[in-house]
């Protein structure tokens, strides 16, 4: 699913102030992004099809789960689950773990940036966030992709060299557009 | 068209005259009115005196057909949560013995909202009042408080004249503007 160059790219933005998902929103959209704006962590992994409750019933399967997100801007200070809380849940998540997440915050802390990069982030952003930060989002989405694509070759030209072997089967991999460690045998 | 003065025109014909005349070459040259004159000047006044910065051009350059408003509601959204942050300080600072560490959480959002719509100078003062909360100056924090609470005040009476005088320059009235 080679539809890298001309696709919109939906990105997820999470933050608990209403006045700054309205401006996360415009920015988003002003640089051609789809966006869904919610106003929690929690609410974020509803979107992203991953339950934060993990005894519940509604576990992840793969038709719960329609909405793509090819990234997550997410605020730093929320209550509840802070920023940090959500890019590791979703870095934990072998479902969710090669999307791309940035975090921003209005207060310059270089240990707290530090923790977030280590924890996974792409990128920290200082609020208030600008339309030229929008420009820095793409690449971490496209080497999202192209990482993916990689990865998905390789799995067809596995797979096709077992069909040689095999006479009937047809790889449902080569179908699935997102990358999961169970099509890799 | 036969000009016919029997007597001393009054300006205004003259005004008429002009209007008719420049109307299609510079249509908005009547309507470079003390209106937009007006506008330009106050816009003008809240930069230079410090009270907006350059993250108002932002909001400004976001603003477009689609989200023809968009200025204006971000800066109604942030005087919905500034009025309620600032009551919440003001109820915090009256209990005793003081919470500095929820008053500068509260001052944190206030600051950051702040900065999103550039209002500089309030964002100045919550600086102030955070720095005397890191030292526990009761105080201080007062003090900087009322200022707080001054820039907020004479900000919002700003942009709400700013806001008004706006939208009587809307394209309705400029269309239905006819140079009296």
């Amino acid at each position: 699913m080679a539809v890298v160059a001309e696709a919109q790219f939906h990105v997820l933005a999470v933050d608990d102030s209403l006045m700054d998902r309205k401006l996360i929103e415009r920015l988003l959209k002003t640089s051609s992004f789809q966006v869904t704006a919610v106003d929690s962590g929690s609410r974020a992994l509803e979107v992203l099809g991953l339950s934060e409750d993990l005894t519940s019933s509604a576990a992840v399967s793969p038709a719960h789960n329609e909405i793509e997100v090819n990234l997550v801007i997410t605020d730093y200070c929320m209550p509840g689950m802070t920023g940090y809380d959500l890019l590791k849940k979703i870095k934990g998540s072998s479902s969710l773990k090669d999307i791309p997440v940035v975090i921003m915050s209005s207060e310059n802390v270089p240990s707290r940036i530090n923790r977030c990069l280590e924890g996974g982030a792409e990128e920290f952003f200082l609020k208030p966030v600008q339309l030229s930060d929008m420009k820095r989002l793409r690449p971490h989405i496209l080497k999202g992709k192209s990482k993916e694509q990689q990865l998905q070759q390789e799995e067809t030209s596995i797979t096709s060299n077992k069909r040689k072997a095999r006479d009937d089967e047809l790889s449902p991999e080569r179908r699935r557009p997102r990358l999961s460690n169970n099509s890799l045998i | 068209m036969a000009l016919h003065v029997s007597s001393a025109p009054p300006i205004s014909a003259f005004h008429h005259l002009l209007c008719f005349f420049f109307h299609d070459t510079y249509p908005e040259m009547e309507y470079a009115s003390s209106l937009q004159r007006q506008l330009a000047s106050m816009k003008k006044n809240l930069f230079d005196q410090g009270y907006l910065d350059e993250q108002f051009y932002q909001l400004e350059e976001l603003q477009d057909e689609s989200s023809p408003n968009f200025v204006e509601e971000v800066v109604t959204l942030f005087f919905r949560d500034s009025s309620r942050l600032v009551a919440n300080i003001d109820q915090a600072l009256q209990k005793y013995p003081q919470d500095f560490r929820r008053l500068d959480n509260i001052m944190h959002q206030l600051k950051g909202s702040a900065s999103s719509i550039g209002a500089a100078k309030m964002k100045n003062e919550c600086t102030s009042f955070r720095e005397f909360c890191n030292k526990e100056n009761r105080e201080g924090c007062l003090r900087s408080f009322q200022k707080v609470k001054k820039e907020h005040a004479v900000l919002k009476q700003k942009l709400e004249n700013y806001f008004q005088l706006l939208r009587q320059d809307g394209p309705v009235d400029k269309a239905t503007r006819s140079g009296n």
